[in-house]
């Protein structure tokens, strides 16, 4: 069962003269065990996309529906939808009040009733599901390192045990390795069944892990498929602020001059895919 | 959902009218007159004057009317509060009379200009910083307090702290919302329960708040000392404050209104009712 949003539109300060319309009739889908990125430059809408789909935000006209039936604001249902989708704000770490590691991510299962064993019991899963080093537990969360942070920051989220994780520039101010880490614990969370929305304006690493993609300008729908698909439009048509991979670029080229390359691959494997290349062709030739 | 969102009573909107154009100086000076002329007002006639020159503002500034009345939106249950007090508890001649509550003549009209005076001070007011930039706006109050630099009065400073408070508040606005949602997203609760449960649930909004509010000062201050900002040391202006024509003749015509509105309420509606009434 996915999360479905139908034709939304959404703008924001409707009525005054800063009114700006963020979102022109897009239409998005997730399913369980799928990681979908949406891909955008800044202002293009991505991220109040992600605020609809657990109804932070309402839709000005079109649909969410979250497994079938439909969000309607409420604070009854949309607290509900608000718990089976978790959402991790951009600089997630900013949010940090409490004192230990512990309490910061007991926060959000504590709210919704959750006590006792259980709780412990999905602090203890959300630590081990993003990496976290259990004896930090009892720390300072203010003391710990960024890519610490960010980990308890999404740690805090997983614990509610959420059916769907949407995520907003997760990498945002990570280093490489930092975010290495971040998108194999995504694609680790996306294994264990969990639907994964990544929103960033990384055309690189949506490239390289999401199942599907869907790209927005100025609050509307570019282009949305496998990132092969995606990636082949948009060195046809390209789009102002998303940088096509150099590797993919490279592919692309090669791809021209007739080398049959993948268009979607890491560099090592783009090394190992012209190595066969070359083998086959000496092998023909001789 | 609603959240929080920026205040757009009192912010700057930005335009090239002949009012935006104006000295902030004359602004600050007119806006002060304006004030003292409307405490000075009491009739209902003369607050129709006081309509006519918002009016006339509106057109000089390109602000529609609505927008200019908006900034008196904050203001409104003071308002309310005020004009029922004023209704209920003014003795005088008796108009109606509902059990214990005595509605009188006096009480109406004492009412009626109290809440007119305390909404027209405020969109005045807004006025003013709808059509002057902050930056503007600290430049002119500077200027105007530099006499009291000459009493060791840190005037710069004052002003500079001004810009600062000024700047940051549709800043902490946003940072605000998003800590909200950011906590909502994670199941915070902030309508149900007592009292204090609910202050309590404040406290997930209000620590993440102060530490970026420090870390933004702290972020400002080095800054601000990279580029080598000495409190109190003289400096030049990129753009000096020009006083031209226009600002004295704006200034003298709004003088020329006050006078005019206060002969206007002292004398010429009394002697107009008085010849109405002869009549």
């Amino acid at each position: 069962m996915p999360i479905v949003a139908d034709n939304i539109s959404y703008a924001y300060n409707v009525g005054t003269s800063a009114e700006s319309v963020a979102l022109r009739g897009v239409s998005f889908t997730v399913e369980r065990g799928e990681w979908v990125s949406v891909v955008g430059h800044t202002g293009s809408g991505k991220s109040t996309l992600a605020q609809h789909l657990n109804l932070l935000l309402t839709p000005r006209s079109g649909s969410v529906s979250i497994d079938g039936a439909e969000a309607k604001p409420g604070s009854g249902e949309s607290r509900v939808a608000r718990r089976r989708v978790g959402l991790v704000f951009q600089y997630p770490e900013t949010q940090f009040f409490a004192e230990t590691v512990r309490a910061e991510i007991e926060f959000a299962p504590s709210n919704w009733g959750v006590s006792g064993g259980a709780l412990k019991a999905c602090v203890d899963e959300a630590v081990s599901a993003s990496g976290l080093d259990p004896a930090l537990l009892e720390s300072n969360p203010f003391a710990l390192s960024g890519g610490q942070r960010r980990r308890v920051a999404i740690a805090s989220v997983i614990a509610m045990r959420p059916d769907y994780l949407v995520l907003d520039e997760p990498t945002a101010g990570l280093d490489a390795a930092g975010i290495r880490e971040l998108i194999q614990f995504l694609s680790g969370v996306r294994d264990a069944g969990l639907g994964v929305v990544q929103v960033t304006h990384d055309l690189r690493s949506a490239l390289s892990y999401s199942d599907r993609i869907l790209v927005l300008e100025n609050g509307s729908r570019v282009v949305s498929g496998t990132p092969e698909f995606v990636a082949r439009h948009i060195i046809d048509n390209p789009v102002r602020g998303l940088v096509i991979p150099p590797v993919v670029r490279f592919a692309d080229a090669l791809r021209k001059k007739g080398m049959n390359v993948p268009l979607i691959c890491e560099v090592d494997e783009m090394v190992r895919a012209i190595g066969i290349y070359k083998e086959r062709n000496k092998k023909c030739g001789s | 959902m609603r959240f929080m969102s920026a205040p757009s009573i009192g912010q700057f909107i930005p335009g090239e009218s002949f009012i935006h154009g104006l000295d902030p100086r004359c602004k600050i000076v007119a806006t002060v007159i304006l004030m003292t002329g409307l405490f000075m007002a009491s009739g209902i006639p003369d607050f129709l004057l006081w309509f006519c020159l918002l009016l006339l503002c509106s057109a000089l500034s390109g602000i529609k009317l609505g927008v200019i009345l908006r900034s008196g939106r904050p203001v409104l249950f003071l308002v309310l509060v005020t004009v029922v007090m004023n209704l209920l508890w003014t003795p005088g001649t008796e108009l109606a009379r509902l059990g214990p509550l005595r509605i009188t003549r006096e009480g109406v009209l004492l009412a009626s200009s109290m809440g007119l005076r305390l909404l027209f001070l405020v969109i005045f007011a807004g006025m003013l910083m709808m059509t002057t930039s902050p930056m503007a706006f600290s430049d002119g109050l500077e200027r105007i307090m530099s006499p009291l630099s000459l009493l060791r009065f840190p005037t710069s400073e004052m002003a500079m702290m001004m810009t600062i408070a000024l700047r940051f508040i549709p800043t902490l606005f946003e940072e605000t919302d998003r800590i909200l949602k950011a906590q909502i997203s994670r199941g915070a609760d902030f309508e149900s329960g007592g009292i204090l449960r609910r202050a309590r649930s404040f406290i997930p909004i209000l620590v993440p708040l102060f530490v970026l509010v420090f870390q933004r000062a702290e972020n400002l201050a080095v800054a601000m000392e990279s580029r080598c900002y000495v409190p109190g040391a003289r400096r030049s202006r990129m753009n000096p404050l020009k006083w031209r024509g226009r600002d004295s003749s704006a200034l003298a015509g709004l003088a020329l209104f006050v006078v005019f509105a206060i002969f206007c309420d002292r004398y010429l509606f009394k002697a107009i009712l008085a010849w109405l009434a002869m009549r």
